[in-house]
């Protein structure tokens, strides 16, 4: 029974299990080398059988690469994504009949200039990896991060897939392949990156710069990699992206996405794959490696990495909810080293809602999850949005004053989506006018929000995100003025 | 009295940004009436290589959470941690599991 002076400690300690000599648990015959999994010895041959194992299995399980699709490789150069890989190129090379079968491609995107490294440095790094992706014999790309803002508008929308993904084809595919002949190996090179410019790193800059929090900061930068990755993905026709995260770092990751408020899109944060792009697919087949297991692996194997400071490299522990959530995690594994796991567990049990991938309206225009703010009055959005409002002290209702328009046909300098007569009610002049954080902020999700509402100015925001905004203005007032003419879905009448 | 024991350390995985970029450090340990061990190796350590933040390489008595050290190349949990004795020659590595990507 429970009492007053009872110590509980002993029931805390760690076993104390330090033998010097023990056998591997696999094949029982050789000396252990790595404790995998808080308990089981493995020797390095049956480490490394089981490491290409897990792999392998992971993508085969899920079926979801289909033979001789071309699949995109995002390697930061850090130990996950170059195990990543080193495993891809080990399973391209391997039997027939175990052999991968797509078409990799390497991506790597240099994020120095948000890091505000020397223009000397980033070449350094980007040539140590380029030796690195020449070895691989995969075509390569290096981008900097400054070409997010010369992207697109079309980046953020959802497109529909390109090809037939039903898990039956996924078996016929596989007999056409066997039966196949040979495919052409590929030329294996790098496209020539574009030249960097000065002004588009300070942009650059100056963007990330108005975000005033650290976490805000790294959220932001992850979202426009996340674009850049899938432009480059879906203007050269590849259909999967492969990230390199390993599964302690989506348990932080879910801890984090949590605290900013995503806990909506937690399935497709953390998941092993993630559609809301639509006709890029991004895959996470490292999920179910430790930290732990990757660095030794990488060790042992003599895989290369290349390691290049991030954002919050050697900050404090509590300047961001990352490196907090980060640091928490690490530490409660210490104690108790199944916290990643069933961290890993609980994300792979949560799943979207209603069919998330498919849905085109209501998608938030820097993450592109779908919007979750359309909560009812009795929720706690409503509660915190309205003690905002007090705190403001605006009038409600306040007209916004815009420039006014030139005369004749709105819109002309657009694409005359408009076709309002000039200065009419609601007119779209605005192609010159920056946004307003108010209108950017109902096109956004709940942690979006709370990202721009960290920022200092939307001013710096890239011109494709400020332009979409614009057009999903214009189209939602657009269906507000025709809404009565629309015809009603059906089984709502 | 223990003879000086010549150990190769190594820093990995982001590790190294503490040490000046130096990935690879040949170091003898001078002679001390004590046998080394990896807690007078922790000690030694930030007491002489490590040029910044020792909060991010050492917690209290140990590692900082998130360090994974390989002695000889196997796994120091398997080795006894914190209690294994330093032989001559050994190979000790230091691989920062935290700066993933």
């Amino acid at each position: 029974m429970c009492q007053v002076e009872e110590d509980y400690q002993p029931k805390l300690q760690r076993p104390e299990e330090h033998s010097v000599s023990r056998k591997c648990v696999k094949c029982k015959e050789e000396l252990a080398a790595v404790l995998i999994r808080a308990g089981d010895p493995y020797c390095r041959s049956c480490f490394r059988d089981y490491f290409t194992h897990k792999f392998r299995a992971m993508l085969g399980k899920t079926r979801l690469i289909f033979p001789g699709e071309k699949v995109l490789l995002a390697i930061s150069g850090g130990p996950s994504s170059s195990a990543m890989l080193s495993q891809v190129q080990q399973g391209l090379s391997q039997s027939a009949q175990k052999k991968l079968r797509f078409l990799p491609a390497i991506v790597h995107i240099d994020e120095g200039g948000a890091l505000g490294l020397s223009l000397v440095e980033r070449q350094r790094l980007v040539s140590e990896l380029q030796v690195i992706f020449r070895a691989s014999g995969f075509n390569f790309y290096t981008i900097p991060l400054e070409q997010v803002l010369d992207l697109p508008s079309s980046v953020v929308n959802v497109a529909p897939p390109s090809f037939d993904q039903a898990p039956d084809s996924y078996k016929a595919a596989v007999d056409v392949d066997l039966q196949g002949a040979g495919r052409d190996p590929q030329q294996g090179g790098g496209v020539p990156e574009p030249r960097l410019d000065e002004s588009q790193t300070r942009s650059l800059q100056q963007l990330l710069g108005s975000a005033a929090t650290l976490t805000a900061r790294a959220e932001l930068l992850s979202t426009l990699r996340q674009h850049l990755l899938v432009h480059t993905a879906r203007t050269r026709g590849y259909s999967k992206l492969l990230l390199g995260e390993s599964c302690s770092r989506l348990a932080v990751r879910l801890l984090t996405c949590v605290s900013l408020g995503r806990g909506a899109h937690l399935a497709q944060d953390t998941g092993f794959s993630d559609c809301r792009f639509g006709d890029v697919t991004l895959v996470r087949p490292m999920r179910e490696f430790s930290a732990k297991e990757i660095a030794v692996y990488n060790h042992m194997f003599g895989v290369p990495t290349v390691i290049i400071p991030t954002l919050d490299t050697k900050m404090p522990e509590k300047a961001s909810i990352q490196r907090l959530s980060q640091s928490f995690v690490s530490r409660l594994q210490q104690d108790f080293p199944s916290t990643v796991s069933t961290i890993y567990r609980t994300s792979e049990k949560l799943q979207t809602a209603g069919g998330g991938c498919s849905a085109q309206d209501g998608r938030c225009l820097l993450c592109v999850c779908s919007v979750d703010t359309a909560a009812g009055k009795a929720s706690a959005l409503q509660a915190r949005l309205i003690s905002e409002q007090l705190c403001c002290q605006e009038p409600a209702g306040t007209v916004q004053v815009g420039p006014t328009p030139p005369a004749g046909q709105c819109c002309s300098a657009t694409d005359g989506e408009c076709g309002r007569p000039a200065g009419g009610a609601g007119c779209c002049s605005s192609h010159f006018r920056a946004p307003e954080k108010k209108e950017l902020q109902k096109l956004l999700c709940y942690s979006c929000q709370l990202i721009l509402r960290d920022m200092s100015s939307v001013a710096h925001l890239p011109q494709y995100i400020v332009a979409e905004a614009e057009r999903r203005k214009r189209r939602s007032l657009m269906k507000d003025e025709i809404s009565e003419f629309l015809l009603e879905e059906e089984g709502s009448s | 009295m223990a003879a000086p024991v010549s150990v190769h350390l190594e820093f990995g995985g982001g590790a190294e940004l503490l040490f000046d970029g130096v990935k690879e450090h040949h170091v003898t340990l001078p002679s001390q009436p004590e046998p080394w061990g990896m807690r007078q190796l922790l000690v030694w350590i930030q007491r002489n290589l490590l040029k910044e933040r020792p909060e991010l390489f050492v917690q209290g008595d140990s590692v900082r959470p998130g360090i994974l050290v390989l002695i000889n190349d196997a796994d120091w949990e398997l080795m006894g941690e914190l209690d294994y004795q330093l032989q001559d020659q050994d190979n000790v590595v230091f691989i920062s599991t935290l700066h993933g990507g």
